[in-house]
């Protein structure tokens, strides 16, 4: 459904995206995560033919990003980073001139929407400017998808949104999958991944692995630790000072740690600990996240 | 740092915060009602809450930015209501929108924001050499801010945040978008400023930050319905992540 060869993009000096290839099947939820300035937007700006490589080709929909932009553009769904919403149109007249202006109407494709439009349908007459975070990005998303495309390409969907309402965002997502409709999503939240098919984690313009979350973790290479005792501050220093130390990293309430070595001496370590004056040591394997992927890999 | 004297006790303030029953409506909206909590000062305090639920408007108020309808507050012991321009030059901000001049390096932004705290050039100078030396941007004190990668900007704006020692800083989602690593790298900064005293009051969307601060609030619908630390919140809603927490809260009916 996608299919991106050697794509390059470079902003004078800067490479917003070094040389990436990758292809994403048909009713796939893929997934491009990174922080801000990793080159997720640049790259969705190619596929959606607003901006050109500088070198490489890409294929959406069987059409040449370049060459075909004008009959790709009106198969595709975007939902930009900012919200293209008209603030001072009302709900209802925001989706219906999205409609008009891809040739179609909001009922011949309204079962399509049904589910995201009627959380929002109270509020029809309200003007898009005076919505909630949340009800905007139902809006945007009901806006990019009235035309019924086959595939969408949303760009930080869940930026700035709360825990709860990005949780039903990507509910929403999950039924447009249900669909078959393809969906490209970028997210800085690392603990989106799990929602994604496939992901792409990238920094500074390159891609470290492309993979199913689950693969990403199996890959991770290494047994982590979750580690929690008294005194958490000093614990990180602590940890990193230890002779096997690997990496050394806060997450929530604990610590997570990794080790140099291939096994783990779990006695000696909770013995450092000890000798260190620190009480209630907890030391528990676990599986790693998305995130500890990431810094991993960052490393 | 500077406290005022409480004209009730005539004590110097122990609370960096100390909110009672402060109000705001808008129209017939209220977007915050009655919010009662106090911070104690040296503190890292969560202050969290869905889209809308009144943190901004909250927080606006704190910083002496908007006027409260009704209820009380201070805020480094000065009044919400009758000493705003004292609050403004007493506290730090920081949002996730920095407000650094990205055609000045950082030694000319602290400069600068040292200058209108109304530091003197002496303290400026002492100021801005501590300051670059606790961050660790020498390398970079004399590129153009804007050439810098994020998580340079990032700790910059916390260091201009700081520059007049204010006694509270607020950090509006200081975090949001930064890689994994420099967010971490972020709260050990913060964890730094806690240390020698200063009060952190910190909004977020990553829960697992809500796990960083000594105490958090949740404010759901305008009113706080969630305060303690996180251990007590995670017991008090049978929960095992501040997450869940924030799950059974923002939407009961889930």
């Amino acid at each position: 459904m996608i299919l991106v060869r050697d794509i390059e993009k470079k902003y004078g000096d800067v490479v917003a995206l070094k040389k990436t290839s990758f292809e994403i099947q048909k009713g796939e939820i893929f997934g491009l995560i990174g922080p801000d300035g990793a080159g997720k937007t640049t790259l969705i700006r190619i596929l959606t033919t607003l901006i050109l490589p500088d070198s490489g080709s890409s294929e959406v929909m069987g059409y040449d990003v370049v060459n075909d932009f004008k009959k790709l553009r009106s198969k595709i769904g975007y939902m930009p980073g900012k919200f293209s919403l008209y603030m001072d149109l009302t709900v209802e007249e925001n989706l219906e001139l999205f409609a008009s202006i891809f040739g179609t109407t909001v009922e011949e494709n309204y079962e399509l929407i049904r589910d995201i439009y009627e959380q929002i349908e109270p509020f029809k007459k309200r003007r898009a400017g005076n919505l909630s975070g949340g009800m905007k990005q139902k809006l945007a998303l009901s806006c990019a998808m009235i035309h019924r495309p086959e595939v969408i390409f949303l760009d930080e969907p869940t930026t700035g949104v709360d825990a709860v309402s990005r949780k039903e965002f990507w509910q929403m997502l999950k039924k447009l999958k249900a669909h078959g409709i393809t969906i490209l999503v970028s997210t800085p939240y690392m603990d989106e991944a799990g929602m994604c098919d496939r992901v792409a984690l990238i920094q500074n313009g390159s891609i470290f692995t492309i993979a199913p979350p689950d693969q990403i973790v199996s890959d991770f290479g290494r047994h982590l630790y979750s580690i929690r005792a008294s005194k958490r501050g000093d614990l990180i220093h602590d940890l990193r000072n230890y002779q096997f130390t690997h990496s050394v990293f806060i997450f929530g309430d604990s610590i997570h740690y990794t080790e140099k070595r291939k096994t783990t001496d779990i006695k000696a370590l909770h013995q450092y600990l000890e000798n260190k004056k620190y009480t209630e040591v907890e030391i528990e394997q676990i599986e790693p996240s998305i995130e500890d992927c990431f810094m991993e890999l960052m490393k | 740092m500077l406290y005022g004297i409480n004209e009730i006790t005539g004590m110097t303030e122990t609370y960096s915060i100390e909110s009672k029953e402060l109000t705001k409506k808008f129209g017939t909206f209220t977007a915050v009602d009655n919010i009662t909590f106090q911070v104690n000062r040296g503190e890292i305090f969560g202050f969290l809450g869905a889209n809308g639920a009144g943190k901004s408007t909250a927080i606006r108020m704190f910083c002496g930015l908007l006027t409260p309808s009704g209820g009380k507050a201070r805020v480094a012991g000065f009044d919400v209501f009758t000493e705003r321009e004292k609050i403004k030059q007493n506290i730090g901000y920081m949002s996730q929108r920095f407000s650094l001049y990205e055609d000045l390096t950082p030694i000319e932004n602290i400069k600068f924001y040292g200058g209108i705290y109304g530091l003197s050039k002496q303290q400026i100078k002492k100021r801005t050499e501590s300051l670059i030396d606790q961050l660790g941007l020498q390398k970079v004190r004399n590129t153009l801010v804007g050439s810098l990668p994020l998580g340079w900007k990032q700790k910059l704006a916390f260091s201009v945040a700081l520059v007049h020692d204010p006694g509270i800083v607020f950090l509006d989602e200081p975090t949001g978008g930064v890689d994994p690593v420099t967010r971490r790298e972020f709260w050990e900064m913060i964890y730094e400023a806690a240390k020698t005293g200063t009060t952190v009051f910190v909004t977020t969307h990553y829960m697992d930050e809500a796990e960083y601060c000594d105490r958090i609030s949740i404010m759901v619908d305008g009113r706080i319905e969630a305060l303690g630390t996180p251990a007590e919140l995670k017991t008090q809603f049978d929960a095992i992540t501040m997450e869940d927490v924030f799950l059974k809260l923002a939407r009961p009916e889930h």
